[in-house]
């Protein structure tokens, strides 16, 4: 497997962040159906993650995935075409924003229900575990998650059954609207409940790349290695509101400024300036990200909305809808 | 031709597929020792223990796993106990497993099935382990579901569900584990989406599933003293529906009753009903006519039990209205016969 270097850990995540500013963008323009979740501000977890999987293993996320499903290698004119309902979506259209799924680049799927994919990243694993091979599955959620039952039960079973699996909670201290701190009673959601599972409290800079990448790596490695489960929590901030639809007003400004200092993007460049990188030359991978997606976002309007008549098909496995005779 | 209990039929399906295909897992509540019904005995011995999993009383977490296999490539067959419990993990079955591949643009298959122990059949199993909760299911696309009406019927639908690409719900009714019936010897598979004429008769179309075709085959034998023959038909699966099959044996009778054990609030029943009533409007001499489970909850003591569950004297009374109503009616369209 490639080695990334800082550079182009910096490069993929300045291309994740020039995208979801697009879509942020397009939502604005009222281009897209239906409700957008961005991970702006948490580019770090999803490139750092994705940096160390091989080709067959597994990732899945949440309704807020683009970013996951794009650092595992989805084509981002699919993806942005499935934002946008043209053709050639990656779901077909029937997905949308919230479902972001791309099987053949390891990224099984974004779910809607919070904390529903839990279960469905064991079964993932189990199968895995099954077969004897070292395929390691990557499973990512929100801190909000960790009060539904799913969540339990999922890495309970991870536990007892030793699957190979790694839980990554990104918290980025706010359930929707409200502060994680309001709803659970320990300072860190995730790895203050690692205990009950008979894992290792975990917690890492979710907006350092590099430290994602190897705490990350280490928890895959493990996996790989049959040595079981981790539960990890990596903090990190929206830049953005829960939504589309949300400014993120209830939080304070003060705080919002200072997340704004540490975010991923800023921090990836000044180590990369610290280590001589060339400021000219960081500038110029994000112009030319900024272009490219111009370019992406004219080509996929252009496109034309899928056929109506596809609305049903894909129900069962002949490809069909009919439930009766 | 071998004699097996319904249990028995349940089991030796598990085992024909899992030697057949080694895709074919299983998981859930204290099955690798052989399940709490029975259903599910000597497979771990005979399997290992990579085949078949015990897992925590975790219904989300066995249903989500089973899920994240099957994309994954295995056929996984998953254990809910009770039916009843299926609402304790309602969002993997309905929101998940039912959708993904529509969700995904057909990225996936979800070759899966869950199976348990289903209904009342006035076993005092109560509220919350004894409801017929087929009608859940019915009202999500993306899910087939499965009755078996007797041993030979577990034994084939189950092996079909196995086999099947799409996700399907086998709802085993418990009051049947315990009869007997000979199956097939050798592969034994039988089609999902076919009903089957149990009984002929040209009076009255009765259209029973799982355990009330016992229900229907009962009040027609009460019936036929009494010179009135009904048909019955086993739906089998209500996805895919053999409508059709009710369809053309509406045609041939006038007569349609829908016998079913869960409550009546939007039951499987109405959608018979609603089919026959908008498709077979010219064929009908009397109203479609349904009966159903009482619409309160299961209540235990026996008096009470018996009180609101379906019965053949229900369904015989209900066909005596009919063919009286019928007379009323049918002189002007006399039907041929």
């Amino acid at each position: 497997m490639e080695s990334p270097d800082g550079l182009e850990l910096y490069t993929r995540m300045s291309f994740l962040r020039r995208f979801l500013e697009k879509v942020d963008s397009l939502y604005r323009q009222g281009q897209i159906h239906g409700p957008v979740h961005l991970g702006l501000g948490q580019e770090a977890i999803a490139i750092g993650a994705a940096s160390v999987l091989r080709p067959g293993d597994y990732s899945i996320g949440t309704y807020r995935g683009h970013a996951h499903a794009l650092a595992r290698g989805a084509p981002p004119d699919a993806v942005l075409a499935e934002l946008l309902g043209r053709t050639g979506g990656i779901c077909a259209g029937k997905g949308g924003s919230m479902h972001i799924t791309s099987v053949e680049h390891g990224y099984y799927g974004s779910y809607a229900i919070v904390g529903a994919h839990l279960p469905v990243a064991c079964g993932l694993a189990w199968a895995a575990k099954i077969r004897h091979t070292d395929q390691v599955t990557v499973c990512f959620f929100g801190d909000g998650a960790v009060n539904i039952g799913a969540f339990h039960e999922a890495v309970n079973l991870a536990a007892v059954w030793r699957l190979p699996v790694v839980f990554v909670c990104e918290n980025n201290w706010y359930m929707e609207y409200t502060p994680i701190a309001d709803v659970i009673p320990v300072a860190r959601p995730a790895a203050d409940r690692a205990a009950a599972y008979g894992l290792a409290p975990v917690v890492v800079d979710g907006n350092d790349v590099l430290a994602v990448r190897q705490v990350i790596g280490d928890a895959v490695a493990a996996a790989r290695n049959q040595q079981g489960p981790s539960l990890i929590e990596a903090q990190t901030y929206r830049l953005k509101g829960h939504s589309g639809a949300d400014g993120g007003s209830y939080r304070p400004a003060d705080e919002v400024a200072r997340w704004a200092l540490r975010e991923p993007l800023l921090l990836s460049r000044a180590a990369l300036l610290r280590a001589g990188t060339a400021e000219a030359a960081l500038d110029e991978i994000d112009s030319r990200a900024r272009a490219g997606l111009a370019a992406l976002a004219r080509d996929v309007l252009a496109r034309p909305v899928p056929d109506p008549a596809t609305a049903w098909t894909d129900v069962w496995s002949d490809g069909g809808w009919q439930w009766r005779n | 031709m071998a004699e097996l209990t319904y249990r028995q039929a349940v089991a030796a399906a598990l085992a024909q597929e899992m030697a057949r295909d080694e895709r074919v897992v299983l998981l859930g509540e204290d099955v690798a020792s052989g399940g709490v019904f029975k259903t599910t005995g000597g497979l771990r011995e005979r399997f290992g223990p990579d085949r078949v999993w015990d897992t925590p009383i975790s219904e989300q977490a066995i249903a989500g796993a089973a899920m994240g296999a099957a994309m994954a490539g295995l056929r996984p067959v998953a254990e809910i106990m009770f039916a009843d419990f299926y609402a304790t993990c309602w969002d993997q079955v309905a929101n998940e497993i039912a959708k993904i591949r529509y969700m995904t643009g057909g990225q996936v298959s979800m070759p899966l099935v869950l199976r348990g122990a289903n209904g009342s059949g006035g076993l005092g199993f109560g509220s919350q382990h004894g409801q017929s909760a087929e009608n859940w299911a019915m009202c999500v696309p993306g899910l087939k579901i499965v009755s078996p009406a007797g041993p030979a019927e577990a034994f084939g639908l189950l092996a079909a569900a196995i086999r099947d690409n799409d996700p399907v719900l086998v709802f085993e009714h418990k009051a049947l584990y315990g009869g007997k019936e000979n199956v097939p010897e050798g592969e034994h598979v039988l089609p999902l989406g076919r009903a089957r004429t149990v009984r002929s008769g040209g009076d009255v179309t009765l259209v029973g599933l799982s355990i009330t075709v016992r229900t229907c085959l009962a009040a027609a034998d009460e019936l036929a003293a009494a010179g009135v023959e009904a048909e019955v038909i086993d739906l089998r699966t209500l996805v895919p529906l053999d409508a059709a099959a009710v369809l053309a044996s509406v045609a041939r009778t006038g007569r349609l009753v829908v016998v079913e054990e869960n409550p009546g609030q939007l039951g499987w029943g109405a959608s018979i009903a609603a089919i026959a009533a908008q498709e077979a409007f010219g064929d009908l001499v009397a109203p479609v006519t349904r009966v159903s489970g009482g619409n309160v909850p299961l209540p235990v003591a026996a008096s009470l039990e018996a009180e609101v569950d379906v019965s053949p004297q229900r369904v015989v009374a209900a066909i005596r209205g009919l063919l009286d109503r019928g007379k009323q009616v049918s002189g002007t369209r006399h039907r041929e016969r």
